[in-house]
């Protein structure tokens, strides 16, 4: 059975994953990224997932989710048991993104994160010309509907990081169709061009 | 009931031996230790089983039954006609699938349907047992489980499963047996019976030994029944088994057969009606002291503290993989506790899945028909089976 090709900025983070490691997925939709990570870096997965229909896809799949959220379940896991903790496109869902990354620099040695990009200049633009809150193809919902609570741009999760006693250790621009390449956390042509971002993190 | 065989030692629950399924008796060389510091023996585990053994003896699948369940998970019941009260969920292609696996269920012990209880002859008196029957513990019940898989030379099961009380039996064959258990799939459970649970067991309790029928526990001896008692149980119990949202859907405040009130203490409200069938035809089935001694183990049940206090150790270095599913209006075992535990086995670095199902139907919901548990369990016993090579 060969699998299908995975998304280009979950491949990004999977190749930041060392084998054999314990892993903790916050969010982890349909478990696509954990199975590729269990099959071919024989890693330990975990997944935390909100949405009942994706844990039991995950399930399905021989997988170990748990249904809850970021904000909630947390606070739960004991500090440093996982080597990777992973919070892929959903930091700007959660109710407290500071919480948040705070308890995943606890559980995990390593954190990753990847969000979209509000400082995008097509949404600055939106915003600009329009006057109304910008709709993208990533981040398509009319404001009073939006589980995006809590848009960033790169530079402000930049900021909230380093705020938090995180050490970015790498970090890539997000681009078309998911196409990543490294990138300077405090370069200003990013939060500009990219579409997201993804950073590995570490506790200070 | 019909069958008096003798009126001296009623035994009101004599199963037509058709339908009555397998039982092994342990002789003196086998006693069941239990935790109350005395020994059962003899004893008998009736079980019922559903689909062949392969030949690698692999796929065996255990189901644990409720307080008032029994063997009959997936056939009809012998003594009230009805179908099993599993056979939604188990049989050919269901998710528990009887072409597949094979799959037993036994009656727990202080039981009333064949596995060794109160109402059984003590061969030291050669009377029922009554209350000198030994309390017994849900870790008491896994054991004698565990001896009936012995017998049957099944070293290892594929998983076991069950809900509410069944669902404590999952996770203390996982706490002792970590080493026979591939998987767990406990539902609408806990880890322990909360202040809340013991406090509806006691009224049941209460209104049983309340019952001048009861004498004592002796009934048998006296050709009596606590039919009121055991009825008045069931239908407190029955409450805590459903949700106060079902219950104003399924009934509201509509008037049983009748326009108007009747100004007297009928059943009026067809919530009375209901409650009054289901305590009616619950003592048909089921023995009073067997529900005194079964509720009993279920208050007794605390797995963190046989670990020093802390759950996660009754799992450490486990190696099964573990499904727990809870329902949102589940009150009697909440979500809250079903995730405790959830919480526990990732705590002890186990693999644990864990699945909260939208149901306005209460705890009951795990012997409903509720499709996404059906799709879970399938789900996960799909996965369980390919990694054991299970066709």
């Amino acid at each position: 059975m060969s699998a299908p090709a995975l998304r280009p900025d979950l491949a990004a983070i999977a190749d930041m994953i060392p084998p054999r490691a314990r892993v903790l997925d916050i969010g982890c939709g349909d478990g696509a990224l954990l199975e590729h990570l269990t099959r071919t870096k024989a890693v330990d997965v975990r997944g935390i997932e909100l949405s009942q229909q994706n844990v039991n896809a995950c399930v399905a799949r021989g997988l170990s989710v748990l249904q809850g959220d970021a904000d909630a379940d947390l606070a739960d896991y004991p500090s440093q048991i996982f080597d990777v903790a992973i919070l892929s496109q959903t930091i700007q869902a959660t109710r407290s993104p500071s919480k948040v990354l705070g308890h995943l620099l606890r559980i995990g040695r390593h954190a990753i994160v990847s969000l979209p990009n509000f400082g995008h200049w097509r949404i600055r633009l939106a915003l600009l010309l329009n006057g109304r809150m910008p709709r993208t193809r990533a981040l398509d919902h009319p404001w009073h509907e939006t589980p995006n609570i809590h848009l960033c741009t790169i530079a402000d999760f930049v900021a909230l990081a380093r705020d938090s006693g995180a050490v970015i250790d790498k970090a890539f621009a997000l681009g078309e169709a998911g196409r990543t390449r490294p990138m300077e956390p405090d370069a200003w042509g990013p939060n500009i061009f990219a579409d997201g971002a993804i950073f590995l993190l570490r506790p200070r | 009931m019909a069958e008096t065989a003798s009126p001296r030692f009623l035994r009101p629950l004599a199963a037509p031996a058709a339908n009555a399924g397998a039982a092994i008796s342990f002789g003196a060389e086998h006693p069941l230790v239990l935790d109350a510091g005395r020994a059962l023996s003899p004893f008998t585990v009736a079980y019922m089983t559903y689909g062949t053994l392969n030949e690698a003896r692999s796929n065996a699948v255990l189901v644990c039954h409720a307080l008032t369940g029994d063997q009959f998970a997936a056939s009809q019941h012998p003594v009230t006609g009805r179908p099993g009260w599993w056979e939604t969920m188990i049989g050919p292609g269901r998710s528990i699938d009887t072409d597949r696996f094979y799959v037993i269920c036994a009656n727990v012990i202080g039981g009333c349907m064949g596995s060794t209880g109160p109402s059984d002859i003590d061969p030291a008196t050669g009377k029922p047992y009554g209350l000198d029957f030994p309390l017994v513990t849900v870790r008491d019940m896994v054991r004698a489980q565990a001896m009936l898989l012995d017998a049957l030379g099944i070293d290892e099961v594929l998983c076991v499963v069950g809900g509410s009380m069944g669902g404590m039996q999952v996770l203390q064959w996982a706490a002792s047996y970590p080493e026979r258990v591939v998987s767990a799939i406990p539902i609408a459970t806990g880890a322990r019976h909360s202040a809340q649970n013991i406090a509806f067991h006691e009224v049941g309790r209460q209104a049983i030994m309340a019952d001048p029928d009861w004498k004592g526990g002796e009934y048998q001896l006296h050709g009596t029944k606590p039919d009121k008692g055991l009825a008045v149980a069931r239908m407190a119990a029955h409450i805590t088994y459903l949700s106060e949202a079902a219950l104003q859907r399924k009934f509201g405040r509509s008037l049983q057969n009748r326009a108007e009130f009747s100004f007297a203490f009928r059943p009026d409200f067809q919530i009375e009606s209901y409650l009054h069938h289901q305590g009616m035809t619950f003592v048909d089935r089921f023995d009073a002291n067997s529900y005194l001694y079964i509720t009993r183990a279920m208050d007794y049940f605390d797995l963190a503290e046989d670990y020093g206090g802390a759950l996660a150790e009754a799992f450490v270095g486990s190696k099964t993989r573990f499904c727990i599913i809870s329902f949102t209006s589940d009150w009697l075992f909440p979500t809250s506790e079903n995730k405790r535990v959830a919480h526990a086995l990732n705590a002890a670095a186990a693999n644990v899945s864990f699945v909260e199902i939208e149901t306005d139907r209460g705890h009951d919901a795990f012997l409903l028909d509720e499709p996404e548990m059906f799709a879970t369990v399938r789900g996960f016993l799909n996965a369980v089976s390919s990694t054991r090579g299970i066709a």
